[in-house]
């Protein structure tokens, strides 16, 4: 029985500030004993959603071995991943790849874009002559539909951002890895050529057997491409499961503040008239750190005392859908590592 | 890369100008021995106190000394100081910016630690109280070394601060997803997008180390028995050549002082406009 | 028959780039009316910032407004004022909430201090303390606390911070607001407040609104009337309901089918074809290389806008009945003047 592909267990991440000589520290808890399971053999395509303060960068960071956790610990196929011998790192690198946020930043200005995709294959010993790299290079610009007499031999900013995206996709292709953490790819993308590049991550997903972690702030392209979700709030995950049950019946209430704020290109949605708010002063004062209780308890609008003593756990609501609400206090608790198995749930039905 | 200097030379006005005027201190050094022989640079050459004339295009010093001839033979020694100074000044700026910039922790604090306490060192004091003791030794070389030794400390703060911004940019990440070790990123990621701040600094450094190694002549401490710019400023002071009328003796040094540092100045200036823009560039 | 506060005819912006001219407005002919939400909407290049900066004269150099009349109220030509004219209508008439205002703020003035100044220099008078007044109740009116009045912009979120923008904006009651993807750096609930915020706010004021962005999403949930922009050109203008269930020019029929929703997973249609170059756009239609209702014609003809049923209006050739004589002219000059 081989060792899971990646592994977190209970991650936390504190940011500690001071904002005086004399005064006690801040404390930020960003990520917070958060735990779950990537096989590595099943692929899978699960979407991190949360807003701006959620962790799920925190989350990315730290799966990729850029940020050290202040506990806990990320495991690549039972080994803490920074204390790997040099080989192993080599293999956890191949393996687990990704794609960043920022389609400019991550190209080297003084090179061309070849230099992004002729690097892995010399480090990585992926090609044993030239000819054979060009054409590993030419199979994977064709799978995400960039020629490569538009693509090759230019400097970055000669492209759109919607190719040089393309391109880091097709990068991690050449790596064949098992899993790729895509965090946020295409919201710093003009709106019309995001489709393209959900297309090229889907279609390397169904095609090579790549798993993909989708991290996001917009529930919208989530549902597009995922099947299933965590959606995190200020370091905790308040609702996961099949992308399905948790987008069209949320249970934690704030997911379904999420699903209602998303304004839909249609008619007949009640978005800007209704008033389901706690005030706009509890939505803007993210400052506001709360030590104790379920993180949501100030802008809830089912908040009971019990929630502002304790962290609810995560409760299954559902078939492949759990929430961390004691609202649901009825239903069983998650125990152990359950997480894993609620987001590995294939759906039935696909559309 | 190498296309666009073309178009830089067409754009850039500062650096253009800069460079031909540098050009053609260059071209004077280069015809200059041809067109006189150089062994009157020394003293007792010629006629004394000549104004300039057909004869003498820049006249003669009082003791006896082609002018023309001491600016051919003293100009490339007062650029060579500069161009070792700043050398050993940026090369040495470089190797400790870097190590202190990307490794952080204790090697910066040290590197770091010790270039902010020696910045707080006056550094024309250091430089005369060194000159003062080995006054007699004094040869050009020499003179290069002892203005590298301050030399060396604001282009290691400069660079440092390039290293950490660039350290942090997502370039970097992607390289190690790569698979890229840490020194391949500092030769092959960080340091192809220092080269325009490192010919800034260099041209500054250099500039720095002229008028430093010009100070210290002035006031006699430089290479006695060379025609250097600063020497022939120090001799023409000693011996009053501005009550006695002799312009041209003290003239023709501030000419190519002022010529040399402007021309260094529009190529720092021009470089400075290639290497901004570079980083200032949108997705 | 209501007139329009601010009327746009046939506004033309070019800049002159080192490659040659760029028409990053193209003949915009736009009505506003009183009170009402019009949104603005197109890619990025789509010109629809370029046309918000125009009816300001707020262009910088290497662009010009080169031709077209701003008529504000049904009675001045924005065009033909003076600076110090103009000055006095910024604010007062036109406010702008413009694109990433949050992070223009001033980072070393406290709010009031910044409220206070930018109020004074578009022409509000008083003491300082009768000013004071003036900026706390503008906050109050945004849904923040006066004490926000004495903090400085990094110590706000970036929720409040727009909210200050927008206090700005409305804080010499203009008769129109522009307002530049207000929300487009800020978290899909903070953004539902504010634009619910802007709402009321607008309401009460009795101003029209024009919101420029590429959320076709918010714009069905904020707008009354739209306007889609292509390459500089105005190509269709339609109440909402219209547009959604009607489209009529073919770019924006693509443009709905694409618009990633929740009702559809897996929806990767975009627009096919290469992303318009406008150093280099095409003859006649600029969407006809694109287009797949494209006809022979469309590459010798430029549309002209045609008006199907009042206030709908589209500029495409497969709803042109008659290709009149004038439409042919224009294709003469074009090719003569190319």
């Amino acid at each position: 029985m081989t060792p899971p592909l990646l592994e977190a267990r209970n991650l936390r991440k504190v940011y500690t500030k001071r904002s005086g000589f004399f005064s006690r520290p801040d404390e930020n808890v960003a990520l917070d004993n958060f735990s779950f399971t990537i096989g590595g053999d099943d692929p899978v395509f699960i979407a991190i959603a949360g807003e701006s303060g959620s962790g799920k960068t925190t989350l990315a960071q730290m799966l990729l071995g850029f940020t050290r956790p202040t506990s806990g610990e990320v495991l690549y196929r039972g080994q803490n991943i920074h204390h790997l011998n040099a080989d192993s790192q080599k293999q956890f690198r191949q393996e687990v790849q990704a794609v960043f946020q920022d389609p400019f930043a991550v190209y080297n200005p003084f090179y061309r874009i070849d230099h992004i995709l002729h690097t892995p294959i010399r480090k990585f010993n992926l090609a044993s002559s030239r000819k054979e790299a060009e054409n590993m290079i030419l199979e994977a610009l064709a799978t995400v539909g960039l020629r490569p007499e538009d693509t090759l031999g230019r400097y970055p900013h000669q492209l759109s951002g919607g190719q040089r995206q393309r391109i880091t996709v097709a990068r991690t292709l050449l790596l064949r890895p098992r899993l790729v953490i895509a965090d946020e790819p295409v919201s710093m993308v003009d709106a019309s050529l995001r489709a393209t590049i959900l297309e090229s991550m889907y279609k390397v997903h169904q095609d090579y057997g790549i798993s993909f972690l989708y991290i996001t702030h917009d529930l919208t392209t989530a549902y597009q491409v995922s099947d299933s979700i965590v959606i995190l709030y200020r370091g905790i995950v308040a609702e996961a499961g099949d992308i399905e049950a948790v987008i069209k019946n949320p249970q934690h209430p704030y997911t379904q503040e999420l699903v209602n704020s998303i304004p839909m290109p249609s008619l007949g949605q009640n978005w800007i008239a209704s008033d389901d708010s706690m005030g706009t002063e509890a939505v803007d004062n993210v400052m506001h750190q709360v030590s104790k209780g379920c993180k949501y308890a100030t802008r809830c609008p089912h908040v009971m005392e019990r929630c502002r003593q304790n962290q609810p756990p995560l409760y299954q609501v559902g078939q492949g859908q759990v929430a961390a609400c004691y609202l649901y206090d009825e239903t069983p608790a998650l125990t152990g590592d359950n997480l894993t198995d609620t987001l590995h749930r294939r759906p039935d039905f696909r559309q | 890369m190498i296309g666009n200097i073309f178009y830089h030379l067409r754009t850039n006005l500062r650096l253009t100008a800069g460079l031909v005027m540098f050009s053609l201190i260059v071209l004077f050094m280069l015809l200059g021995p041809m067109m006189v022989d150089v062994r009157q640079a020394r003293p007792l050459s010629t006629f004394p106190s000549q104004p300039p004339g057909p004869d003498y295009p820049f006249g003669t010093d009082d003791q006896g000394r082609n002018l023309f001839a001491a600016a051919v033979v003293g100009v490339p020694m007062t650029l060579r100081v500069g161009l070792i100074a700043g050398a050993v000044g940026v090369g040495v700026g470089t190797i400790l910016g870097f190590l202190s910039g990307y490794l952080g922790g204790r090697v910066d604090t040290l590197i770091r630690g010790t270039v902010d306490t020696l910045l707080t060192v006056p550094g024309l004091v250091v430089l005369i109280s060194i000159a003062s003791i080995i006054r007699e030794a004094i040869s050009v070389e020499i003179m290069a070394l002892v203005v590298a030794l301050l030399a060396w400390m604001w282009p290691t703060r400069t660079i440092r601060a390039q290293v950490l911004s660039m350290r942090e940019q997502p370039y970097v990440q992607m390289a190690k997803l790569n698979g890229v070790g840490t020194w391949e990123i500092i030769w092959r990621e960080l340091m192809p997008n220092l080269l325009p701040y490192l010919a800034v600094s260099f041209v500054g450094s250099v500039s720095a180390a002229i008028l430093a190694s010009i100070g210290l002549e002035a006031i006699g401490l430089g290479p006695q028995n060379e025609p250097t710019v600063g020497m022939t400023i120090y001799w023409s002071i000693q011996f009053n050549s501005l009550i006695r009328g002799l312009w041209w003796w003290w003239g023709v040094p501030i000419f190519f002082i002022v010529f040399l540092f402007v021309s260094l100045f529009l190529i720092s200036a021009g470089l400075d406009q290639i290497a901004n823009p570079r980083l200032r560039r949108v997705a | 028959m209501t007139k329009p506060v601010l009327e746009l005819q046939d506004l033309r912006v070019y800049f002159n780039t080192r490659r040659g001219i760029v028409k990053a407005a193209d003949g915009i002919n736009l009505q506003l009316y009183p009170g009402e939400r019009f949104g603005l909407v197109g890619e990025s290049g789509s010109g629809k910032t370029t046309t918000a900066l125009a009816i300001l004269r707020m262009i910088k150099p290497p662009g010009r407004i080169v031709g077209g009349r701003v008529i504000l109220d049904n009675d001045i030509d924005l065009l033909s004022l003076t600076d110090e004219q103009m000055r006095q209508v910024r604010l007062k008439r036109i406010a702008m909430i413009p694109q990433g205002a949050m992070n223009s703020l001033n980072p070393v003035l406290r709010i009031k201090e910044q409220m206070i100044l930018t109020m004074r220099t578009h022409g509000a008078e008083g003491s300082n303390g009768h000013m004071l007044k003036r900026v706390e109740g503008l906050l109050a009116s945004v849904g923040l606390q006066p004490n926000v009045a004495n903090l400085y912009p990094h110590e706000l979120s970036g929720g409040m911070k727009q909210r200050v923008c927008i206090a700005m904006a409305i804080s010499m009651r203009p008769q129109v607001i522009l307002a530049d993807e207000p929300t487009s750096a800020l978290d899909v609930v903070v953004q539902r407040r504010i634009m619910q915020t802007l709402r009321t706010l607008q309401e009460q004021l009795g101003a029209a609104v024009i919101l420029v962005g590429h959320d076709m999403g918010l714009m069905a949930q904020f707008v009354d009337r739209l306007g889609v922009m292509y390459g500089g050109k105005l190509v269709e203008v339609g109440t909402v309901e219209e547009i959604f269930t009607d489209p009529k020019h073919p770019y924006t029929q693509l443009l709905i089918s694409s618009i990633p929703s929740l009702h559809r997973k897996r929806n990767f249609q975009t627009i096919p074809g290469m992303p318009l170059s406008l150093h280099e756009p095409p003859s006649g239609c600029l969407f006809h290389p694109r287009c797949p209702q494209a006809m022979a014609h469309c590459s010798q003809i430029v549309p002209r806008e045609i008006e199907v049923t009042p206030g709908r209006k589209v500029l495409c050739l497969l709803y042109d009945e008659e290709l009149t004589p004038a439409a042919q002219r224009e294709v003469v000059d074009d090719t003569a003047a190319s």
